[in-house]
C-alpha cells in the first residue's frame, strides 16, 4: 500500500471542477484508491463520495492506494494534486 | 403597470413580450412494477441518453461560453455515471420500485448531502443533483425535449432556472431573463452574464400567472423589471437600451486594440487584482498585464501566517493566467486599517502614519523572506515584478532588494529555478518619497503611484473620514505636482512609471497624466476598456492644457 499527505492550497478547496478532474484520473488506474479528511474517508473514484468531504484551503488529506499499480497511482495523483490543489 | 425588484445579475436592458418558461411535466410517482429487469433497463438507457444530451450541451458550452463555464456539464455527467448515484437508483429499482421514483429518490437523498454541508458553495451544489435527475426523469417520462424555438424574442421568466436549461436556448432570441428565485452567484447566473442577456434574479414573486405576451422591461444594471410599462416608463427604458448599447460597442471597438492616442502616445493599460477570483475578470477585460497584485489579501484571509507553499500557489496561477504580461505583485502592506489579528500587532494611536507595509517586512524579516521565496520560486512561471509598499527612504529599498536577492540566492544553492530577471520597483505614496524619487529612481526598475495614500498624506487627510468630504481635492495640485515631479525624475533615471490608484481611472485626468509622460496606468478590471476608450478618443496635440 502506498500513502501520502497533501495540504490543500487551493483558495476555493476540492469544488466541483477539481474533484470531477480528481475522479477522472483516479479511474485510470486499477488500483483502489481512497482519500481521507480526517476521520472522513471517500473513495476516491466517487464523485459524490469527494465532494462530500467539503475539503477546503488548509486541509490535510491523506491519500492511500492499494493494488497492481499502487506506486504510479500515487505518484499521478499526488502530481495531479500539487498542480491542481 | 407593475414594478418589481431583485438581484442586478447582468447588466443591460431587454425590452419584449414576456414568456413564462414551461418544463416537461415529470411523474415521479411509485407505481407498480412487473419487470424489474425491464425496469432497470429502462433506466439504464434514459441515464446513457441523458449523458449523451450532456455531452452535446458541454460541447456547445465549450464554443459558446468556453471551458470554465462548459465543465458544469461536464461534472453533471459525471454525477449522472457515477457508481453511487447509478448504485442507488439500480438497488431501488431492484428494490421493486419504478425507475422514476427510484431516480427521484437517489436525487433527493444526494442532494440532502450537499444541503447539510458547512459550505455555501458545496450547498449549492445540490441543485446540480437535482437538475441532473430531471433530465433522466424526463426521458422515461418520454416528454420531448423543450423546444427552444417557442422562445424567440422575449423576455423569459420562471421560478428558477438551471445552468443547462439556458444553455438549451438560443442566447440571441433571450432578450431578458426573470427570476422569482436564483443565486447571483449560481452557474446560471455566470452563463447568463457570459452570454450577454440583461438578467434579473430573485424578484421574489412568481411569474407563473402572468399573462404571456404582455411588454416586459429588464434592466440587468439596476434590479429593476416592468411589468406592462406606461408609455413614459417604456420610453425612458429603450432610451437607456439604446445608450447602454451604444456604450458596449464602443468598449467592444477597442477590445484587442492598442491604447495609443490618434496622435501616437502610447500608454499601458493594466488591472489591479487581489484574489484569484478576480483573474478571469481581469482577463475578460483585456487588460494589459496586472499592475498591482494586493497580496496583503492572502494575509487578510488566513488565520494564520501564510506558508511559502501557499503563497507560491497563489503567484504561480496569477503568473500563468497572464502569460508574456506583467505582473507586478505588491509585497505584504498590512497595517493601519488592514489588520490580521496573528500578526499581534499593538494598537496605534494613529495607524495610517504607524506600523505597516514595509516598515513590518524589515521588522520581521522570517516573515518578509517567506514571501520573497515564494515570489522567486513563482517567478519561472511568467514576467514577475516586485513591488514594495510604503517607502520613505533610499535605505528601506536597497534592504527590501538585498532580502529579495538573498532569497534568490538560496533557492538557486538548493537547486531551485528562479527567473533570471525580476524587476523591482516600489510603491510612490508618501509624499517623502516623491520629493526623492530622484534618487529612488537610481534602486528599481519601476515605479507605481499609490494615489489614494499619496492624496492622504499630502493633505493630512483621513481617507476613513467623511466628515472631512468637504475639504478634500482629489485633483488638489500638491497631488498633481508630486506626480509630475516623480515622472520626470523616472523619466532622468531611464525608469517607467506606474500610477495604481483610483486617480488612474479618473477619466477627466486621462489627458493630463499623458502629457506627463505616464506609462502605465492600472485600475479596476471593469475600467480598463473605458480608460483604453477615452486614450484612443484624444489627440495629445489638439487638446487643450489643462
Amino acid at each position: 500500500m502506498q500513502t501520502f499527505t497533501y495540504t490543500i492550497t487551493d483558495e476555493l478547496g476540492i469544488h466541483a471542477r477539481p474533484a470531477g478532474a480528481l475522479v477522472k484520473e483516479a479511474k485510470k488506474f486499477e488500483s483502489r484508491l481512497s482519500i481521507a479528511k480526517g476521520p472522513k474517508k471517500a473513495d476516491l473514484k466517487k464523485l459524490f463520495a469527494v465532494m462530500g468531504l467539503g475539503a477546503k484551503q488548509g486541509d490535510e488529506l491523506i491519500i492511500e492506494a492499494e493494488g497492481s499499480d499502487e506506486a504510479a497511482a500515487a505518484a499521478s495523483i499526488e502530481a495531479f494534486l500539487k498542480a491542481n490543489l | 403597470m407593475l414594478i418589481l425588484t431583485g438581484k442586478p445579475v447582468s447588466d443591460g436592458i431587454g425590452i419584449g413580450p414576456l414568456a413564462l418558461f414551461r418544463r416537461a411535466k415529470v411523474s415521479t410517482e411509485v407505481r407498480p412494477v412487473s419487470d424489474r429487469e425491464a425496469e432497470l433497463a429502462r433506466f439504464r438507457e434514459a441515464r446513457d441518453s441523458a449523458a449523451g444530451q450532456l455531452q452535446a450541451l458541454y460541447a456547445r458550452a465549450l464554443e459558446t461560453v468556453g471551458e470554465e463555464d462548459a465543465a458544469i456539464f461536464e461534472i453533471h455527467q459525471m454525477m449522472l455515471e457515477d457508481d453511487e448515484y447509478t448504485e442507488g437508483v439500480e438497488n431501488r429499482i431492484k428494490d421493486g420500485l419504478n425507475a422514476e421514483a427510484a431516480v427521484e429518490q437517489t436525487a433527493q437523498e444526494l442532494a440532502a448531502i450537499f444541503r447539510h454541508m458547512d459550505d455555501e458553495y458545496m450547498r449549492g451544489r445540490a441543485a446540480d443533483v437535482t437538475d441532473v435527475s430531471r433530465r433522466v426523469e424526463q426521458i422515461l417520462c418520454g416528454a420531448s425535449p423543450m423546444d427552444a424555438s417557442a422562445y424567440d424574442k422575449v423576455i423569459l421568466a420562471a421560478d428558477d432556472l438551471a445552468a443547462e436549461e439556458i444553455m438549451h436556448l438560443d442566447a440571441k432570441k433571450i432578450l431578458g431573463v426573470v427570476l422569482s428565485a436564483g443565486s447571483a452567484s449560481s452557474h446560471t447566473a455566470i452563463l447568463i452574464r457570459n452570454l450577454g442577456i440583461p438578467a434579473v434574479f430573485g424578484v421574489g414573486e412568481s411569474m407563473i400567472g402572468e399573462p404571456e405576451g404582455q411588454m416586459a422591461a429588464v434592466d440587468g444594471g439596476s434590479g429593476k423589471v416592468v411589468l406592462n410599462p406606461d408609455a413614459a416608463t417604456l420610453t425612458e427604458m429603450q432610451e437607456k437600451q439604446s445608450r447602454f448599447q451604444k456604450d458596449r460597442e464602443e468598449l467592444e471597438m477597442v477590445r484587442g486594440q492598442e491604447s495609443v492616442t490618434r496622435d501616437g502616445q502610447k500608454i499601458e493599460i493594466y488591472a489591479n487584482a487581489g484574489h484569484l477570483a478576480d483573474l478571469p475578470g481581469v482577463v475578460d477585460n483585456d487588460a494589459e498585464g496586472i499592475g498591482l497584485f494586493r497580496s496583503e489579501f492572502i494575509y487578510l484571509e488566513s488565520d494564520d501566517y501564510p506558508t511559502e507553499e501557499e503563497q507560491f500557489s497563489i503567484y504561480k496561477k496569477v503568473l500563468e493566467a497572464m502569460p508574456d504580461k506583467r505582473v507586478i505583485i505588491r509585497t505584504l502592506d498590512i497595517g493601519a486599517d488592514k489588520k490580521a489579528d496573528y500578526f499581534k500587532l499593538e494598537p496605534e494611536d494613529n495607524p495610517a502614519l504607524g506600523l505597516r507595509a514595509i516598515r513590518i517586512c524589515l521588522t520581521r524579516p522570517e516573515l518578509f523572506k517567506t514571501q520573497l521565496r515564494a515570489l522567486c520560486r513563482a517567478s519561472v512561471y511568467g514576467k514577475l515584478a516586485v513591488m514594495f509598499p510604503m517607502i520613505i527612504s533610499v535605505e528601506e529599498v536597497r534592504k527590501a532588494k538585498a532580502m529579495l536577492w538573498e532569497a534568490r540566492k538560496e533557492l538557486l544553492s538548493e537547486g531551485v529555478p528562479v527567473a533570471d530577471a525580476i524587476e523591482t520597483g516600489i510603491m510612490i505614496e508618501t509624499p517623502a518619497a516623491a520629493l526623492i524619487s530622484g534618487e529612488l529612481a537610481k534602486e528599481v526598475d519601476f515605479f507605481s503611484i499609490g494615489t489614494n495614500d499619496l492624496t492622504q498624506y499630502t493633505l493630512a487627510i483621513d481617507r476613513q473620514q467623511t466628515n472631512l468630504d468637504a475639504f478634500f481635492d482629489a485633483h488638489h495640485p500638491a497631488v498633481l505636482r508630486l506626480i509630475e515631479m516623480t515622472v520626470q525624475n523616472a523619466h532622468e533615471a531611464g525608469i517607467w512609471v506606474g500610477i495604481c490608484g483610483e486617480l488612474g481611472a479618473d477619466l477627466s485626468l486621462t489627458a493630463t497624466f499623458l502629457r506627463m509622460g505616464v506609462d502605465e496606468l492600472s485600475v479596476a478590471a471593469a475600467g480598463v476598456l473605458p480608460l483604453r476608450a477615452k486614450v484612443r478618443s484624444l489627440d495629445m496635440q489638439t487638446s487643450e492644457k489643462k
